[in-house]
């Protein structure tokens, strides 16, 4: 079996007139953490649903585990655990009612898959609300039971959509705990997202996708390096010196200049000398600054850069829907 | 890695796999007891409602009225039965259940089985409830043992047949209120332009024309001559052929819309 555990190559799904996989090529190794980046409407739940056999692509190919999934989709269905976007866990069953029924369908004896429920519980902080019903769960246990739903049958590719969009910060930081320790544990994880700061933090590679297509890959660190240089802000302690800080920034800006939110400004440098000339300028004429930092150019930044539009933009037009329920 | 001991889905899985949803499916009375009230309290209200209110008007007293009515109305009762099959399975494709189902190495054919299967229990249950409760309102067997078990099992298969074009209404309408819309302009006419409620002697002929083609005249012929003793032989033929053809349509129609659903 090869080193690469999914493999798309040109893949391409319509729904009516829109092009949701417009030739999306990817690799991502066994045993890491691929992250699939871009807004709402841009294609990563359809892409998880081409690789997890619940559609077709119209053309291209891709294979998991070295299964293709159009022809051999009953292969492929016992090496994956799928997390959807919706917590897809049954409301009026308890959380331990649930993950009986799946250990049952994948074929565990009774004792077994009740064995295998109260593990899992124990794993995702459950064990308490284990015969609660699923509808009096908060956000963050239905998302963890969710998780645990999709890893009943130990499966040996793990795709999460959007795992931790609409959780809080605590629950997010919890899940991600957990999906370290999944792929320490060795299991290949695909992860859509469109937090870019989840994909930097969990993902080895990243593919940017954008209206069906692939639109940057690699590192978050190769990605970052691309668009270049560091970042620098500084927010002056008197916003009357608003001006006179861009101004003073503005000499060391790139091709696209100063960016200035009312408080704080922000320019793209590719000068390292940069912050002690911009310490000294500001001091020269006398301007008190809050808050000044030189830091790498995050992934939101580099995704304003690849598309020329903001990832938030889009998230709330939510352009195009992904799951057609016709 | 364990995901290769998985048992083999074969054909034994997919009864097993049937059975697992089934069992689901009845374990969500317990968290939702109003399932419950409807399946129990709805049919009764409904027997009592139509006995005493139109009893006397149609067949001069309750009590004959009763006689009458009970086998139309059990009919009626478990029509409106597989709404929990069709509903079911919309909810679970809004929620995102039926892709974790079908992401799933089991049988595609499980879900709808199981929903089906679940269903089948409500209807023995919704038979159980309705004939007893009507024993007690004072209702008489006149076809004997065999007329009553008859009657119990036409009805129940009955019950069973329309959960699939239930299922496919289900599967295909968009949300959960459109199967109820759906659902209620093909039932309630059906069960209403049949002979459950009047004599069909009594309406005007191009009702009547309809009413003699409806297959819920014929089954509920059928159950009642079965439960009250009279001829049964052409409705119980015509019940049949009518159940065996609206499978032999709605099973493989159902089954191909939930795997295209996407």
């Amino acid at each position: 079996m090869t080193t690469s555990a999914i493999e798309a190559e040109g893949l391409v799904r319509t729904f009516g007139k829109v092009r949701a996989l417009d030739g999306i090529d990817m690799v991502a190794r066994e045993g890491t953490v691929f992250g699939l980046l871009g807004p709402n409407g841009a294609g990563k739940t359809t892409a998880i649903r081409v690789l997890s056999t619940l559609i077709r692509p119209d053309s291209g190919r891709a294979s998991v585990g070295g299964y293709d999934v159009v022809r051999q989709p009953g292969q492929v269905r016992r090496l994956i655990g799928l997390t959807g976007q919706y917590a897809a866990v049954d409301e009026l069953l308890s959380g331990q009612e649930n993950l009986y029924m799946l250990g049952r369908l994948l074929g565990y004896p009774a004792s077994d898959a009740r064995g295998r429920a109260m593990e899992l519980l124990g794993a995702f902080d459950l064990a308490d609300a284990a015969t609660k019903v699923v509808k009096t769960y908060s956000g963050g246990m239905r998302r963890r039971l969710d998780l645990a739903a999709s890893l009943v049958g130990r499966p040996r590719f793990l795709y999460l959509d959007e795992p931790t969009t609409g959780l809080d910060p605590r629950s997010r930081l919890e899940l991600w705990r957990m999906i370290r320790g999944l792929v320490a544990d060795g299991t290949t994880v695909l992860l859509t997202t469109q937090y870019l700061e989840e994909a930097d933090r969990l993902a080895d590679e990243i593919v940017v996708i954008d209206h069906g297509r692939v639109i940057a890959a690699g590192t978050p660190q190769q990605l970052k390096t691309r668009v270049g240089g560091q970042v620098l802000q500084a927010r002056p302690a008197d916003p009357a010196d608003l001006a006179a800080t861009e101004r003073i920034l503005a000499a060391f800006a790139g091709d696209d200049g100063t960016h200035s939110d009312g408080q704080l400004v922000t320019v793209r440098i590719n000068d390292h000398a940069a912050l002690g000339q911009v310490i000294r300028r500001l001091d020269d004429e006398g301007i008190a600054v809050d808050d000044l930092s030189l830091r790498r150019s995050s992934l939101d930044e580099v995704f304003l850069a690849i598309t020329g539009h903001l990832a938030e933009a889009d998230l709330e037009a939510g352009e195009m829907p992904e799951r057609s329920t016709a | 890695m364990s995901a290769t001991t998985l048992a083999p889905t074969g054909r034994a899985n997919v009864l097993r796999n049937t059975l697992t949803i089934a069992r689901r499916n009845l374990l969500h009375i317990k968290s939702d007891p109003e399932q419950l009230v409807g399946m129990t309290i709805q049919p009764l209200m409904f027997l009592v409602l139509f006995v005493y209110v139109f009893g006397g008007a149609i067949a001069g007293s309750s009590r004959e009225y009763l006689q009458f009515a009970l086998p139309g109305i059990l009919v009626q009762g478990i029509a409106f039965t597989p709404f929990t099959t069709a509903l079911g399975l919309n909810v679970d494709f809004q929620r995102g259940l039926i892709d974790r189902f079908r992401s799933l190495p089991i049988a595609r054919s499980a879900v709808i089985g199981g929903r089906v299967a679940a269903d089948g229990v409500r209807v023995l249950w919704g038979e159980l409830i309705l004939v007893g409760f009507g024993v007690l309102l004072g209702f008489r067997f006149g076809g004997g043992a065999a007329g009553a078990v008859g009657a119990f099992l036409l009805v129940a298969a009955f019950g069973v047949t329309m959960c699939w074009p239930m299922a496919f209404i289900g599967v295909t309408a968009r949300s959960p209120e459109a199967v109820n819309t759906w659902g209620f302009m093909i039932i309630l006419p059906l069960t209403f332009a049949s002979s459950v409620f009047a004599r069909p002697e009594t309406m005007p002929g191009w009702l009547q024309a309809f009413v003699s083609v409806n297959p819920i005249t014929s089954v509920v012929d059928a159950t009642r001559g079965l439960m009250l003793g009279g001829p049964v032989g052409e409705p119980l033929i015509e019940s049949v052929i009518w159940l065996a053809a609206i499978q032999a349509v709605f099973v493989p129609l159902a089954i191909a819309s939930y795997r295209r659903r996407t």
